[in-house]
């Protein structure tokens, strides 16, 4: 690839992410009312995204090789125990990566 | 009347340590990115504009190999639309919470990765702290994090040594803490349980490469089905 073709093909990945960023916001500028079904999935969305993130990050575990992903089970469940207890986000994020790391390096 | 400099600095102030997990997460993830790209042959030059300019981890990845392979200017195009369709659910969400921020919104809208979505979607933001000022620099810091992870990595290369294995699980931790606050806060579960459910399966069915865009497809078309019954729930105070 030369020079020329290696930014063309970095320009078009910044176009391409930059439009997933801006079209909601183009097709539905604040100073027009937002449809009512888009209003709708504003409210409802986040949270299925929230459960498409979770999903998203375990999406290289896998349940047949390896650790059959028991080290991700243990510190989720952990780290869902830690939060409801303390609900202090920094220390369930930490404490859940320390563990694992704990877990992967040692155990597994 | 407090001045400007001093609103700024109350929300800088507010906002650092909801990016504490993110600093740990991009410095690690960044780093790894830099040290792909050197190890690929690339300048650091590359890393460092890449994440300053596209600020999407996952896409940069992918980007790499795109360099490496041959010109193909459409699927680098449509490849970067998949992977960051999701971005398109971000903005839906935001849209209500971007409004009256000023010339801060481009930036908002233009650094909104899964992690600055995340935590400027759901932080509790104290009423006497300006919530424009504070989203900038939830992006801003985020931004920072990602941009000097890849670019050290992209210079110091070959010289660092990983001993860390099993820390990107900060960004697991992480999503994990989000999905539940935001289920301990909200009235109805009907939408998390579907987010995980319909994700998980499309998952199991598509593989971990090609599973985004069904599983959003499937969301929205089922949120849509249920919209009349939800709408209620959502909606009752």
């Amino acid at each position: 690839m030369t020079m020329t073709q290696r930014f063309i093909t970095i320009g078009l990945v910044i176009l391409g992410t930059m439009l997933t960023r801006f079209l909601p916001f183009l097709l539905f500028p604040a100073g027009k009312a937002t449809p009512k079904y888009v209003q709708y999935l504003g409210k409802v969305l986040p949270s299925a995204v929230f459960g498409l993130l979770v999903i998203y990050c375990l999406r290289n575990v896998s349940l047949i090789s390896g650790s059959h992903g028991l080290p991700e089970l243990i510190l989720i469940a952990l780290v869902i125990g830690l939060h409801c207890w303390k609900r202090q986000m920094l220390l369930s994020i930490a404490g859940g990566t320390v563990c694992y790391m704990l877990l992967v390096q040692f155990i597994f | 009347m407090e001045t400007e400099k001093g609103i700024r600095w109350r929300a800088l102030k507010a906002a650092f340590p909801k990016t504490i997990p993110i600093f740990a997460g991009f410095w690690f993830l960044g780093l790894t990115y830099g040290v792909y790209m050197n190890t690929a042959g690339f300048s650091f030059w590359y890393p460092m504009v890449m994440s300053l300019t596209i600020f999407a981890g996952s896409v940069e990845f992918v980007t790499v190999n795109m360099l490496l392979g041959a010109f193909n200017p459409v699927q680098a195009f449509t490849m970067t639309l998949m992977i960051n369709a999701r971005h398109l659910f971000y903005g839906i969400s935001m849209l209500d919470k971007f409004k009256g921020t000023g010339w801060k919104k481009f930036y908002l809208i233009f650094g909104m990765c899964d992690e600055s979505f995340s935590i400027n979607y759901t932080a509790e933001i104290p009423k006497d702290i300006d919530r424009g000022w504070f989203m900038f620099f939830v992006t801003l810091l985020n931004h920072l994090y990602w941009f000097t992870g890849a670019t050290l990595g992209g210079v110091f290369g070959s010289l660092i040594h990983f001993n860390t294995e099993g820390l990107e699980f900060v960004m697991t931790a992480m999503f994990v803490v989000i999905f539940l606050d935001q289920w301990l806060k909200e009235k109805t579960h009907t939408g998390a349980l579907l987010g995980l459910g319909i994700s998980l399966l499309c998952l199991l069915a598509f593989g971990s490469e090609n599973f985004i865009i069904p599983a959003m497809i499937a969301i929205l078309g089922v949120l849509t089905l249920l919209r009349d019954p939800l709408t209620k729930e959502v909606w009752r105070k």
